[in-house]
């Protein structure tokens, strides 16, 4: 039972990081109709400024200062490559799909080639402080302090997000640009503007997600590709909990956590079965679709 | 400023079709301008253009000013409200939500439209999907007159109503009429009768007939331009 419940915590941990991926996704594609395929540079180049800052910082201001650094540096290296993209590159693009995600391919080979070439292939060690690869004994179980972290940050998250667009203006001209851009126009609402904001929060908690994975699931090492690979899952879970919908991201988020972690280990110790847990997440992705194709939760914020 | 609209040879194609071949409308300030033509002639197209929600060639003056290659939220700025067809309110927002996201100016003028529309001080915190096609049509006007603006654009504002909520919305945009200068689509002739000074038909893309709305009454002119055969 212990394992389970400790398997049941890491599927959470995972399916944080999962929707702090993910939710930045669905809101640029329910707003935008943008698929953007460079959401996972906006990962991997957050958890490389992180890096850089914190390594160019002095050692003696201690690694729990450097850390929180390290995480303010990832959600504004996430933003502003994020801000940067939406008016340098796809500004001019709106209303051409096929060029969008072209472009946004584009740029992710491009930016993570300049990575390999500058930092090379292999991983960098991000600093942190101690407590975080330590674990936590709560109820007879060991917890990682690291899921702890990843699970107060998808919280906070979701929180904020779902309080920004139910109380704020932008949030509410978010919303109501999902439903009809037109119609945001022509109230007289710039959502040129709108559309900016939801690329740069979206970067933010890619960046965010990007250092987070690092830490919680790769032994505190950045690399160049990680951002790929955390994309696939991320679209995965945005098309599961429907297209635009936050919530729907966070519950799709939750579940592929679990059944990744479950299936992992419970399955992934047999002969030939290193992969299920990957398998079952899109087997997963299948059934949904299947019985919703809409996803979970349609397309509404 | 003589006119609040000024639009000259306004050409309009969508997916390869000539929608709009030269439209060339003069709406002046003041009273009711109806833009009337069958179903498919271009008079939402028109409406849309002016607002630079497609894509187009001409001339095009709101208010004053200049338009051309505008867009939309600053050509709105200006100073004019838009009630689109088949209303157009975002469904998943609340009443208020829908109200709030309409406001332009320092002190939106809620008491004018809760004057008019008192049942939606009611239903603020309702979702606007929820409502029924009148209440739904209160909001789209309402969001429109939330800021007095001085030019209205409505289109079809009677479609799909009850023969009693279109006499009630003709009503409403009669004392809407003596505040703002309004360019009305609309194929109710009854409605149109009883508000507009003004007519502008359109054919095929091109303005056909501009003049006097008292000329509704001659059943040729109906029957020519319009398909109408009698006086609904």
């Amino acid at each position: 039972m212990n394992v389970f419940l400790a398997l049941t915590f890491s599927g959470i941990a995972l399916g944080a990081v999962y929707f702090l991926a993910a939710s930045g996704l669905s809101l640029i594609y329910g707003l935008m109709d943008i698929l953007n395929f460079a959401h996972g540079l906006f990962m991997t180049l957050g958890a490389y400024v992180a890096w850089d800052v914190a390594s160019h910082l002095p050692a003696s201001w201690g690694a729990p200062l450097l850390f929180v650094i390290a995480l303010v540096a990832s959600i504004l290296g996430g933003a502003l490559a994020a801000g940067l993209t939406e008016v340098i590159i796809i500004r001019p693009l709106y209303g051409r799909p096929i060029g969008q995600i072209l472009v946004t391919i584009g740029l992710d080979l491009a930016v993570v080639g300049l990575l390999l070439g500058g930092f090379g292939s292999n991983s960098l060690s991000v600093p942190v402080p101690l407590w975080l690869i330590e674990a936590s004994h709560v109820g007879g179980l060991s917890l990682p302090n690291s899921d702890f972290v990843a699970l107060v940050a998808g919280v906070i998250v979701l929180v904020s997000l779902e309080l920004f667009l139910r109380q704020t203006r932008y949030g509410i001209t978010i919303r109501a640009g999902v439903e009809n851009r037109d119609m945001v126009s022509a109230l007289g609402i710039n959502v040129g503007r709108a559309f900016t904001l939801v690329f740069v929060i979206g970067g933010a908690m890619a960046g965010l997600a990007g250092l987070l994975y690092a830490v919680v699931f790769s032994g505190d090492l950045i690399s160049p590709t990680q951002g790929d690979s955390l994309l696939i899952f991320a679209f995965i879970v945005v098309v599961i909990g429907g297209l635009g919908s936050i919530r729907g991201s966070a519950v799709a988020a939750l579940i592929v956590g679990l059944v990744q972690d479950y299936a992992n280990f419970y399955l992934g110790s047999h002969p030939g079965m290193a992969e299920i847990g990957n398998l079952s997440v899109v087997l997963l992705l299948a059934l949904v679709l299947e019985w919703r194709p809409r996803g979970l939760f349609g397309s509404t914020l | 400023m003589t006119s609040a609209v000024s639009i000259t040879d306004l050409h309009v194609t969508i997916a390869g079709s000539h929608v709009l071949q030269g439209v060339s409308i003069e709406v002046p300030v003041g009273g009711v301008t109806a833009l009337l033509g069958r179903n498919g002639v271009g008079k939402t197209t028109t409406l849309r253009a002016l607002l630079g929600l497609v894509p187009s060639t001409g001339a095009i003056s709101v208010l004053g000013t200049d338009v051309r290659g505008w867009p939309t939220h600053r050509i709105v700025r200006l100073g004019v409200g838009y009630v689109p067809e088949d209303r157009d309110v975002f469904a998943g927002l609340t009443v208020a939500e829908n109200l709030r996201l309409a406001e332009r100016i320092d002190e939106p003028r809620y008491d004018d439209v809760y004057a008019i529309f008192p049942e939606l001080a009611e239903r603020t915190r309702q979702r606007a999907g929820t409502l029924s096609g009148g209440q739904q049509q209160m909001v789209s006007i309402a969001r429109a007159l939330l800021n007095g603006w001085p030019l209205l654009l409505v289109d079809e504002p009677s479609k799909g109503l009850a023969p009693r909520l279109v006499s009630e919305l003709a009503d409403t945009l009669e004392r809407v009429a003596s505040l703002a200068t309004v360019l009305l689509v609309e194929q109710n002739l009854a409605v149109v009768r009883r508000l507009a000074e003004r007519i502008v038909v359109l054919d095929h893309g091109e303005v056909v007939h501009a003049g006097d709305a008292v000329e509704l009454a001659d059943p040729e002119l109906a029957r020519r331009f319009l398909g109408v055969t009698g006086a609904r």
